[in-house]
């Protein structure tokens, strides 16, 4: 017996060698690591107000340290000092740059109550580090400066923008000017938005309400200006054909806009009596707390037509689908690209882009607004035609054009 | 007037908004205006319960159809107020971080509404599957290139499309199933998104311009000219 316990013994301690060898290797080899020495410092260090902004921000350029990437290899980033005078007083930044990089931004505070607040027109010397593993070891480089943070009063990298943007107003004012003088515009046809007469029409016959949703925006949000406005002109109809309302909502703020929005369609349709306060009220700031109410709301009352139109995220094929399940005939509109899919998949009609925003000027037959639909379909028209520039420019290596519409900052 | 000032109201800050993009000295004049929201959406939250609470209140009181759930909302509005607002069971007293471990308002987020939340969200999984299953029927032309597209993809990203066609030579390499789930998605897919994405930032600046310059008012109820 003793003997069959000194061979498993024998055996456990074979084993454990090696891992016991292993283990003090590693303890000579850790001992071993040499000494890193200080890598070769950044060099052609240059600093200068960042272009295009209001000041209290510097860029800060270099030449990779010889050690960086190539050399020792021991260069992790860079890190940064800046002083008010050339010689004493550096400070180190908070911010660095990885290795690899040769530009860093020096942004500061740009208000003087600001934590880090960086003044306009004020000179700034600054020293790059170049550190490595070894928080002792680093190299810095010449003092470079001085150097002065300047506001501009025009970003010039977004030239090409404003240009696009007033070339767009002009054609818009053009054609509402145009409508104003009772010139007929030929729009053409959005299904989704003709279904809305025809989905209010149909729960009127059911006797059953009409869900409308606004989303999860907030009423800053542009896609839920739209949707106040298509719940404005559904609202209308709605008080015309003495249907129920069901405005559930996600934000206060949209709850107090919406409440005022379809309390005056009632009473431009004529029918200040027939409006609720109730029918307009606040959920919860939840998603999915929204979502269980709002599914809860379609499941119980199983309204005849939903209607979803504003800013989605995930929450748009549960509330679709359930619909769906419910049987309600379902029109959507969202600005959210990933969400139109599920829309498309689960709702009877979708708005899809900028049909969104085009539907109360629809919904309204408004010439003046219609002037403004007509705007979206020539700048839509100009972005085929300058798309198609595109490619053949870069078949024929126009860079000139290509050039042309670089996105600035 | 009451129709008026915010028409106005409306045009000062969106052309200040638009300015202060092209203008930098007008920067801190668009931060300001987004602080005023905040300010004003501080206050909102106090609408929000307020309103909360008279539309449940109000069915409970009157035994309306399906109280019940009213009754468990404001069960879970008026716990969940009371154990941040008083702190129950904080074990940094009234003054610890409202969200501390041990709180009331912790224990209650954590074993109730953040499981309530995923459950939520979990759902997408099956709603997804039930979506998919009519979407992918092949009833028309459209529906049928949406079947075999999606049908690469989904192969294209398990290993099954991996060894599918791994046979097929490198100078063919596209038919490889997961290189053409790639190209898909990186081809006619991303046009498509693009040319969604162009047509509602024409569609933003279209309505933007129909708020500013006052044509478009039915958000403030009122019908237009």
């Amino acid at each position: 017996m003793k003997f069959k316990i000194m061979i498993l013994g024998c055996l456990l301690l074979a084993l454990a060698l090696p891992a016991l060898a292993q283990d003090s290797v590693k303890t000579v080899e850790a001992s071993a690591i040499p000494a890193i020495s200080p890598p070769a410092p950044a060099t052609n260090v240059t600093a200068m107000d960042s272009p295009n902004d209001n000041g209290h921000s510097l860029t800060l350029r270099w030449t990779l340290s010889a050690d960086d990437g190539a050399g020792q290899k021991t260069v992790l980033g860079y890190k940064f000092l800046r002083s008010f005078f050339p010689d004493s007083g550096f400070v180190l930044r908070e911010g660095m740059a990885p290795s690899g990089s040769s530009e860093y931004v020096d942004m500061g505070g740009r208000k003087p109550d600001d934590r880090d607040f960086m003044p306009n027109d004020t000179d700034y010397y600054y020293i790059v580090r170049a550190i490595t593993a070894d928080s002792n070891v680093y190299s810095d480089s010449p003092v470079i400066g001085p150097v002065k943070a300047v506001g501009q009063l025009y970003n010039v990298g977004r030239t090409l923008v404003l240009v696009f943007v007033l070339c767009f107003a002009a054609i818009t004012i053009f054609f509402i000017r145009r409508a104003r003088k009772g010139a007929k515009l030929f729009v053409r046809r959005l299904a989704g938005i003709e279904a809305v007469d025809e989905a209010i029409g149909r729960a009127t016959e059911m006797g059953k309400p009409i869900l409308y949703v606004l989303g999860l925006g907030t009423a800053a949000d542009i896609a839920t200006i739209a949707s106040f406005t298509i719940l404005g002109r559904v609202a209308k109809k709605v008080a015309e054909y003495q249907t129920g309302l069901i405005v559930p909502c996600y934000d206060a703020i949209v709850m107090t806009v919406a409440q005022e929005t379809v309390r005056t369609a009632y009473l431009d349709a004529g029918r200040p009596d027939a409006y609720n306060d109730d029918m307009v009220y606040y959920v919860t700031s939840n998603q999915f707390a929204y979502v269980a109410a709002v599914n809860g709301t379609m499941l119980r009352q199983l309204p005849a037509t939903n209607i979803y139109m504003g800013t989605f995220y995930a929450e748009s094929l549960l509330l679709a689908e359930t619909g769906a399940l419910a049987g309600s005939v379902q029109i959507s509109g969202t600005d959210q690209v990933a969400q139109i899919p599920f829309f498309v998949v689960a709702c009877d009609y979708t708005l899809i882009g900028e049909e969104l925003y085009a539907a109360s000027a629809y919904l309204s037959r408004e010439p003046i607004l219609l002037g403004s639909l007509k705007a979206q379909d020539y700048g839509k028209a100009a972005i085929i035609v300058i798309s198609i520039l595109g490619i053949i420019a870069s078949q024929f290596r126009w860079n000139w054009f290509l050039e042309l519409f670089k996105a600035g900052n | 007037m009451k129709r008026q000032v915010p028409v106005i109201i409306t045009f000062i800050v969106g052309a200040v908004l638009i300015v202060s993009v092209f203008f930098p000295p007008a920067e801190r004049l668009g931060e300001n205006f987004s602080v005023f929201f905040d300010i004003i959406a501080v206050f909102a939250f106090f609408l929000g319960g307020g309103n909360l609470i008279r539309i449940h209140g109000n069915k409970i009181y009157r035994r309306q159809k399906d109280w019940a759930f009213s009754a468990v909302t404001l069960t879970g509005f008026i716990v969940m107020l009371a154990a941040g607002l008083f702190k129950i069971a904080n074990p940094n007293g009234i003054t610890g971080d409202v969200a501390a471990t041990g709180s009331l308002f912790q224990t209650l987020y954590y074993n109730i509404f953040y499981p309530l939340g995923s459950t939520m969200y979990a759902l997408l999984a099956f709603y997804v599957a039930s979506a998919s299953y009519r979407a992918f029927r092949a009833k028309n032309k459209e529906a049928t290139i949406l079947l075999i597209a999606a049908f690469i993809i989904l192969l294209g990203r398990t290993p099954l499309g991996v060894y599918a066609t791994g046979w097929v030579p490198e100078s063919f390499s596209l038919l490889q199933i997961p290189n053409l789930a790639i190209w898909i998605m990186s081809s006619p897919n991303l046009a498509g998104q693009r040319a969604i994405m162009i047509g509602i930032a024409l569609g933003v600046i279209s309505m933007s311009l129909r708020l500013i310059l006052g044509v478009e008012r039915t958000y403030l109820g009122v019908d237009n000219e």
